[in-house]
């Protein structure tokens, strides 16, 4: 795979780039204005700098990476659980009957309501934002999933039953590949929710190392400067996750496939 | 011994209005190799019939035998071409679709690929073989998903309206490909469709179906030397005495 851009991604590049910033020089003019004071909204040069002093030393390639770890861990085990089980929901009626109760009673409850008692039980640590992050994450993959399976053209299926395909191939070669287009927004919702819910975890339960724990760490100290340099490093992570890995899964599939249309350029 | 016996053959509905009875009390045979259009109008129980051939309806009475094998639930001794484009996987290839079959045969990949293609060229398609079926026009992914039932060699080929939602044009080219495809492997064919020309150009029987209930009314040879003039007095009359089987003017054609 190569990373060279093409008019069209230019433009596009362009484009995302000139609305950053407007939104910069919005929130500049704001900082100046002297309407807050400037060590609660200091201006953009102040956080950039700030943000190259913890980016050089190290530390918040530290926080970073600890967040990263925290919320791949629980997305993953979201990905690994909610898909199957999304797809045994569809598939068999008993295991939709026992898990859509359970994941409706369970669903409202924010993430963060459960961390005060996975703290009782895990203590203060990786585990507990590890189990908030998973609890975020698997409900929109289950969900999708599920949802994604009962729309796979029922034609689809009869053509590879016709075929000779059984159960497993069945799975793996049609239910799956057909189910996709809402397997991938799961995974985008999924790792959105892992997203939210690790900085909230952290703050809460997080002890020295994390972004979540940062922000929350800096407002004891008035450290403005350092609440938004670590804010702008989750922007960073995210949209880099969405255009690199998320953007070239969708391209290498269902929009190779025709299975869902390109955002208009 | 017959390649397709259809032996007292019924189908009855449950639906919350009561009992429909799809198909009544069908029966034909029909030999190796031969072209055979079930006719009729929509809900005459023609699709539904060959539903049951294709093992994706059981019926309720009666049986049918494949090769002198009772049928039970789907299998490979049919190939089944549906009407809708969006039978092929969109997420294969041309290719990969046509080697589905023999992918599930557990035929090792080059030796599929090689089978697959030769079934492409035989549907014309060689050149589209690396295409994802959204690049296809309708006409070609029909010519696909013949060779993709073609292409794990079943004894049967099932085919529902396949040409139905194609424009008239491409549907006579269509018709055409079929017809030559056919001779070519000598595949036993059931055809469904409404279209009366069509059913006199393909099939060698055609058999007229009427609805409420789904009863198989005639059973009508088709003579005509191949390749068939669609524009020949012959061809005019064959279909004047369908129609009127069928209940219609011969204006309506």
């Amino acid at each position: 795979m190569t990373f060279s851009l093409s008019p069209d991604q230019f433009r596009s590049l362009w484009r995302g780039a000139l609305s950053l910033c407007l939104i910069a020089a919005l929130y500049e003019t704001i900082a100046r204005s002297g309407y807050f004071p400037t060590v609660l909204m200091p201006p953009i040069p102040v956080v950039a700098s700030t943000f190259w002093t913890v980016m050089t030393d190290g530390t918040m390639i530290h926080h970073a990476a600890s967040t990263l770890y925290r919320v791949l861990i629980g997305f993953g085990m979201a990905v690994v659980v909610g898909i199957p089980l999304g797809i045994l929901m569809a598939r068999y009626q008993r295991v939709e009957n026992f898990v859509l109760p359970l994941a409706s009673a369970l669903m409202p409850i924010p993430s963060l309501a459960w961390v005060p008692v996975f703290i009782l039980w895990f203590g203060l640590g990786n585990t507990v934002s590890i189990l908030v992050v998973f609890y975020a994450a698997t409900f929109p993959m289950l969900l999708n999933t599920w949802s994604g399976v009962r729309s796979v053209n029922p034609l689809w299926l009869r053509a590879a039953g016709a075929m000779g395909a059984n159960e497993n191939a069945l799975f793996w070669k049609v239910i799956i590949p057909g189910a996709s287009p809402f397997i991938i927004t799961g995974v985008r919702q999924a790792f959105l929710r892992a997203w939210i819910a690790v900085v909230g975890a952290e703050a809460l339960a997080a002890s020295d190392w994390g972004l979540g724990w940062v922000i929350f760490d800096a407002k004891e100290f008035l450290n403005a400067d350092l609440m938004l340099a670590s804010l702008a490093v989750i922007g960073i992570i995210g949209f880099a996750f969405e255009r690199l890995v998320f953007g070239t899964l969708e391209r290498q599939t269902v929009l190779r496939w025709g299975m869902v249309k390109a955002a208009k350029g | 011994m017959p390649e397709i016996e259809v032996k007292d053959v019924s189908l009855v509905y449950d639906t919350p209005m009561g009992r429909v009875v799809g198909v009544q009390n069908a029966n034909f045979v029909l030999e190796k190799s031969q072209f055979l259009c079930l006719l009729g109008p929509s809900g005459c129980g023609k699709s539904t019939l060959l539903n049951i051939i294709a093992g994706f309806l059981t019926p309720t009475t009666g049986q049918i035998l494949i090769g002198g094998k009772p049928v039970r639930g789907q299998g490979t001794d049919r190939g089944v071409v549906f009407q809708d484009f969006a039978q092929l996987f969109p997420w294969r290839t041309a290719l990969g679709n046509v080697a589905f079959g023999l992918e599930m045969k557990g035929v090792p990949k080059a030796e599929r690929e090689e089978i697959a293609l030769k079934q492409l060229e035989l549907v014309k398609l060689a050149k589209f073989a690396n295409s994802y079926p959204h690049h296809l026009s309708g006409g070609m992914q029909q010519r696909v998903a013949i060779a993709r039932a073609l292409a794990y060699n079943p004894a049967v080929l099932l085919m529902d309206e396949p040409f139905a939602a194609l424009d008239a044009m491409t549907r006579d080219d269509m018709q055409r490909l079929l017809a030559d495809v056919w001779k070519e492997t000598g595949k036993t064919i059931v055809y469904v469709t409404h279209n009366v020309a069509e059913a006199v150009y393909l099939g060698d029987r055609v058999i007229v179906m009427t609805p409420h209930p789904g009863t198989v009314k005639a059973e009508i040879p088709i003579t005509l030397q191949r390749p068939r003039e669609a524009l020949s007095v012959q061809f005019l009359d064959q279909q004047k005495h369908l129609l009127s089987q069928l209940g219609q003017h011969a204006e309506a054609a």
